[in-house]
C-alpha cells in the first residue's frame, strides 16, 4: 500500500473544482417551470412522434394566455394505456394522438370527457359510434399503404404490384417487408386493412400465403423495415416493396430530380385518424378545450404535414407544395369500425402471432 | 455505519419498491378482490415457456461470451504496455451510450441480406441478438475487472512463475482467484443487462424471439393485460433474487485482501505468450468497431456521394427538419441530465459501497449487509416498463407528487447507474486490508480520517471510472427518458429516435450523424476520465 501521494493536494483541489462545476450544472438543470402569470398551463399528453414548431404553440399562448406543456408518452398504445392506468388522477388536461385503433378502449374505460368544438373542421372523420364521437375530436389522419420503389421495378423490368392479391403473386416473392402488427402501429393498420378486405374467415389464409409462400419479411418497427430493408430507404436494402404511408413518396425525390422514385399503392390503405380529447378530471378543462379548438385552426392544421407527416382533417387547410403534388390520400381506404377493433384486436394479434411464429 | 445506508434505502423504497409494488398489486387485484393465483395462469401458457427459455439461454450465452472476450481484452488494456490503450479503453464505452434503436439498425445494416455481412445469413437469428448483447456489455467487464486488475501486485504471479508454474497455471491459480470477486460482479451485472435487454431484442429478433422484458412491454402497452405482466414481473424478481444470492455466495467465498501495486510497474511489455489474449482482444474490438464503423460510413453518405452534409444539418433549423430543437441543444439537455444522474448515482452508490464493504460484527449484521448489497442490484433485473408505469400510478399525489417533475428522468437513470457504481467501487473497497483501517483507528484517526487516508487513495480511480459509467448510462438511456421527459427538452437519444422514425434518406443520415456525435462525445469524455487517472499515476 502506498502512502499518501505527494501531489494529493492538487488532486483534491482538482476534484473539488470538478465537483463544483458539475454541481453548478446540476443546480441549473431542473428546467425552470415556465413562468406562470397566475395562468394555469395546459398539459398535453401525446405520443412520442409529437413535433410542433414553437412558433405555432406561441400563437396559442398569445391568443389564450395558456402555456403549453407537452408530455410525450410512448406510442399510441402506450399512451392510451397510460391514460387508463392513471384514471382519476390524469397525467394531463388534454390528450392528442389516440387513434381509431385505440379510441374505443379509452372511451370504454371512461378516461375521456365529452367535448365537441363548435367549429368541427374534421366532422367527416368522426368515428361512427356516437358515444365515441362525442368525446373525441379528429385532428389529423394518415393513410397506411404499401409503397413500392418504382426505380427498382423499372430496372428489373417488372410491373410493380397494385393490390393485396398481387403481394402473394409468386412474381413478387421475397420482395415485401412490413413492420409486425403487435409491435408497430402501421403494422397493425395493415393487418386491419387485410382483415377488412378478406374478412374474418379469409385473412389468416392470406397472411399464410404472404409470409410462408411469398416470404414477406416482418420487422419489429417501421424504421427497420423502411430504413434497413427497403431498397429506397436510407440503408439501401434489398426489398422494393414496403409498408409505409401515402405521404412517404415526396421524401424520396432525389436531389437532382423533381419526382419521387417511390409511390404508394392506394388500394391497400387503412386510414389512421388521430383524435384529441379532454381528459376526465382534468385540472384545466377550459384550457384543454381551447387547445382542441386551436388544433383545428388553420395555423396548427397547416403545420401538421411538415411537423408530423400527417394530413390535416380540415379540407380547407393548405398542403405544402410537395404534398399537394405527390402525397395523395386514398380515396377509398379499407374501413373497420372502432368498436370492432377494440373488441377483437387482442384476438387478431394472438392469431397473427400464432401463424407468424410458425 | 449502517445508518449511512438510510438515504439510499429510502430512495430505493420510493423510486423502486413503491412503483413496482404498485404495478404488481394492480395486476393481481382483479375487480376488487385479490387473486394472486389467477396470475399464475400466464406461467402455464406455452408462449411464456418459450419466452422464459429464450431469455435464460440467450442471456447466459451472451454473458459467457462477454467474459471470454472481455477478460483477455481487460488484460491487454490494463496490464500490457501497448500504444493506444488509453483511447481504446475510452472507445469501448461507446456501445454503452448508443441508443438501442440505432444499434439495432446498425447491426441490421451490416447483417441484412443486402449488407456487407449478409452472406453470413445472421439476420434475424439468435446469434445476432447475442452478438449485440456482447457488443453492449463488453465495457462492463473491462471496466469492472480492469479497476482491480490494474493494481494487482504482479509479485505473486512472478513468484508462482519462478517456482515453475506455467503461464496457464499462474492464471488459474493466482490471477483468476484474485480477480474472482470483480469477475463475478461483472458477470452478474452483464447477465441482468442481457436478461432485461429490450430494444435490441425487439429490433434484431424481429417478432420471432421474445424475452420476458419484451413480453412485459407488449402485455402492458399493447394488450393492457396487467395480470400477466404482473406475473412475469414477479417471476423476474424471484429469479433475480436467486441469481444475486448465488452471485453473493460465489463472491464472498473468494473475497480476499489484495496486495496492491502502483500502475506504473504493473503494465509490462508484450510477450509472445500474450498472443492468444491479443487475438481474443482483436476479435472483441472488431465486434465493437464494426457496427460503429457502419454508422460512421452511413452518416457520411450524402446522396450518391460523400460529405459532411448530415453533420451540418444537425446544427441548422432546416425548414423541413423533423427536429424540434437543433442537435446542439439536445446535447446540452443530455449533458445536464447526465450530470444530475451521475451525481445522484455517485452519492448514493458511494454510501452503499462504504456500508456493504465493511465486515459486519456478528452474523446478523453480516447478513443485513449482504441483503443490502443485493437489494441495490434489483433495479437492473426488473422490467423498465413496469417501473415506468409504476411511477405514473404511485408518484401522483403529495408528498410524492413527482410524476411530472423533470427530476424524475435523472432519478430513473440514477437507479440504473447505481448498481454499476456499487459493483465498481465495492470490490476495490473490500480488497483493502481491514487491518490498515484498524491500525489507523488505533493510532487515533477518526472514521472520516480513516476513510480519507486509507480508502480514498485506493478508491478514487475506481470512483472516476464509476462516474464515467454513470455518465455514459445516462447519456445513452432512452427507455425511461422517452417515457418521462418533456418534449421541449429532448435528449440526444430521443432526437435520434425521432429522426430515424421519419422517411427520407436525409433523416436517416442525420440520425446516424447524431449517433456518431453522441459516440464521439462519450469517447472524449471517457478519454478525459482516463487522462485524469493517467496524469495522477506519477504521484503514487
Amino acid at each position: 500500500m502506498s502512502v499518501l501521494p505527494a501531489r494529493m493536494p492538487t488532486v483534491v483541489v482538482g476534484c473539488v473544482v470538478t465537483l463544483g462545476l458539475l454541481a453548478g450544472c446540476a443546480l441549473e438543470s431542473p428546467p425552470e417551470d415556465p413562468p406562470t402569470d397566475a395562468v394555469q398551463p395546459v398539459v398535453v399528453a401525446t405520443h412520442d412522434s409529437w413535433n410542433m414548431s414553437k412558433k405555432v404553440l406561441r400563437e396559442f399562448t398569445d391568443e389564450t394566455g395558456y402555456d403549453v406543456v407537452v408530455q410525450p408518452s410512448g406510442d399510441a398504445g402506450a399512451l392510451t394505456n397510460k391514460l387508463v392506468l392513471t384514471k382519476g388522477s390524469p397525467i394531463a388536461d388534454v390528450v392528442y394522438g389516440i387513434d381509431n385503433t385505440f379510441a374505443s378502449r379509452a372511451v370504454d374505460e371512461g378516461v375521456l370527457a365529452p367535448y365537441t368544438p363548435s367549429d368541427n373542421a374534421g366532422a367527416d372523420f368522426e368515428p361512427q359510434a356516437t358515444d365515441v364521437a362525442e368525446q373525441v375530436t379528429p385532428i389529423d389522419y394518415s393513410d397506411v399503404c404499401v409503397n413500392v420503389d418504382d426505380t427498382w421495378f423499372a430496372e428489373h423490368d417488372l410491373a410493380p404490384p397494385e393490390t393485396f392479391e398481387d403481394l402473394i403473386d409468386p412474381a413478387y416473392k421475397g420482395l415485401f417487408v412490413t413492420p409486425g402488427p403487435p409491435t408497430s402501429s402501421p403494422g397493425l393498420a395493415f393487418l386491419i386493412a387485410t382483415i377488412s378486405k378478406f374478412g374474418e374467415g379469409g385473412w389468416q389464409d392470406y397472411w399464410q400465403a404472404l409470409l410462408l409462400d411469398n416470404e414477406a419479411q416482418v420487422t419489429s418497427g417501421w424504421s427497420d423495415a423502411y430504413q434497413v430493408d427497403f431498397t429506397a430507404g436510407g440503408g439501401d436494402g434489398d426489398r422494393p416493396i414496403v409498408l409505409s404511408y401515402a405521404s412517404s413518396p415526396p421524401f424520396t425525390i432525389p436531389e437532382d430530380g423533381d419526382e419521387p422514385t417511390t409511390s404508394a399503392l392506394l388500394d391497400t390503405c387503412f386510414r389512421q385518424v388521430e383524435y384529441a380529447a379532454v381528459l376526465e378530471g382534468a385540472e384545466n378543462p377550459e384550457g384543454a378545450q381551447a387547445f382542441i379548438d386551436f388544433m383545428l385552426g388553420s395555423s396548427f392544421q397547416e403545420a401538421l404535414p411538415d411537423n408530423m407527416y400527417v394530413f390535416p382533417v380540415d379540407p380547407e387547410a393548405e398542403l405544402p407544395e410537395l404534398w399537394a403534388k405527390y402525397a395523395e390520400p386514398a380515396s377509398d381506404p379499407w374501413p373497420m369500425p372502432e368498436s370492432q377493433i377494440a373488441e377483437l384486436r387482442a384476438d387478431w394479434l394472438r392469431a397473427w402471432a400464432e401463424l407468424a411464429g410458425q | 455505519m449502517i445508518a449511512l445506508a438510510t438515504i439510499p434505502v429510502a430512495t430505493l423504497l420510493v423510486f423502486f419498491v413503491l412503483p413496482v409494488g404498485g404495478m404488481v398489486t394492480r395486476g393481481l387485484w382483479v375487480e376488487g378482490s385479490f387473486e394472486p393465483l389467477g396470475a399464475l395462469e400466464v406461467l402455464t401458457r406455452s408462449r411464456t415457456h418459450r419466452v422464459l427459455w429464450f431469455t435464460a439461454w440467450s442471456a447466459a450465452v451472451a454473458t459467457l461470451i462477454t467474459l471470454v472476450l472481455g477478460l483477455p481484452l481487460t488484460f491487454v488494456l490494463y496490464r500490457v504496455r501497448l500504444p493506444g490503450r488509453q483511447p481504446l479503453r475510452a472507445l469501448l464505452m461507446v456501445p454503452f451510450v448508443m441508443p438501442t434503436v440505432v444499434v439495432g439498425v446498425a447491426f441490421r445494416t451490416l447483417l441484412a441480406p443486402s449488407g456487407p455481412l449478409g452472406a453470413l445469413g445472421l439476420d434475424g437469428t439468435p446469434t445476432a441478438i447475442v452478438a449485440a448483447m456482447v457488443f453492449f456489455n463488453l465495457a462492463v467487464v473491462v471496466r469492472t475487472v480492469g479497476g482491480l486488475w490494474e493494481h494487482l501486485d504482479p509479485r505473486r504471479e512472478q513468484a508462482a512463475a519462478a517456482l515453475g508454474a506455467s503461464p496457464w497455471q499462474v492464471l488459474r491459480t493466482v490471477t483468476l482467484p484474485a480477480l474472482a470477486p470483480a469477475v463475478v460482479s461483472a458477470a452478474s451485472v452483464v447477465f441482468l443487462f442481457c436478461a432485461t435487454a429490450f430494444g435490441v431484442v425487439l429490433t434484431l429478433g424481429g417478432l420471432r424471439y421474445a424475452t420476458v422484458e419484451t413480453e412485459i412491454y407488449l402485455l402492458t402497452t399493447q394488450f393492457l393485460d396487467l395480470r400477466a405482466a404482473a406475473a412475469l414481473s414477479l417471476l423476474q424478481l424471484v429469479v433475480v433474487t436467486g441469481l444475486l444470492t448465488a452471485a453473493h455466495l460465489g463472491r464472498s467465498r473468494r473475497e480476499q485482501s489484495l496486495d496492491r501495486s502502483s500502475a506504473r510497474s504493473v503494465a509490462r511489455q508484450l510477450r509472445r505468450s500474450d498472443l492468444p489474449a491479443l487475438a481474443a482482444s482483436l476479435l472483441a474490438l472488431l465486434l465493437v468497431l464494426a457496427p460503429v464503423a457502419a454508422l460512421v460510413v452511413g452518416s457520411l453518405k450524402v446522396g450518391d456521394g460523400w460529405g459532411f452534409g448530415h453533420y451540418r444539418a444537425l446544427g441548422s433549423r432546416r425548414e423541413d427538419s423533423p427536429l424540434l430543437v437543433p442537435v446542439s441543444e439536445a446535447l446540452v439537455n443530455s449533458w445536464k441530465v447526465a450530470v444530475d444522474a451521475a451525481l445522484l448515482a455517485m452519492v448514493l452508490g458511494c454510501l452503499v459501497s462504504v456500508v456493504v464493504s465493511r465486515t459486519g460484527r456478528g452474523r446478523r449484521e453480516r447478513r443485513t449487509l449482504a441483503v443490502l448489497d443485493g437489494v441495490f442490484m434489483l433495479p437492473l433485473g426488473v422490467s423498465a416498463v413496469t417501473l415506468g408505469f409504476g411511477f405514473l400510478i404511485t408518484l401522483d399525489r403529495p408528498p410524492l407528487d413527482l410524476r411530472s417533475s423533470p427530476l424524475l428522468v435523472p432519478i430513473a437513470q440514477a437507479m440504473v447507474a447505481l448498481p454499476l457504481v456499487v459493483r465498481t467501487v465495492t470490490p476495490v473497497l473490500r480488497s483493502i486490508d481491514p487491518r490498515q483501517r484498524q491500525a489507523a483507528a488505533a493510532l487515533g484517526a477518526s472514521p472520516l480520517r480513516v476513510l480519507g487516508t486509507v480508502d480514498l487513495p485506493t478508491v478514487w480511480r475506481p470512483l472516476l471510472a464509476a462516474t464515467g459509467f454513470a455518465l455514459a448510462v445516462s447519456l445513452g438511456e432512452f427507455g425511461a427518458t422517452s417515457f418521462l421527459s418533456r418534449a421541449e427538452q429532448p435528449t440526444m437519444p430521443v432526437v435520434i429516435y425521432q429522426l430515424i422514425g421519419h422517411p427520407g434518406a436525409d433523416n436517416y443520415g442525420m440520425a446516424l450523424a447524431a449517433s456518431v456525435v453522441l459516440a464521439l462525445l462519450t469517447t472524449l469524455l471517457m478519454a478525459v476520465v482516463e487522462r485524469l487517472r493517467f496524469g495522477s499515476v506519477g504521484a503514487f
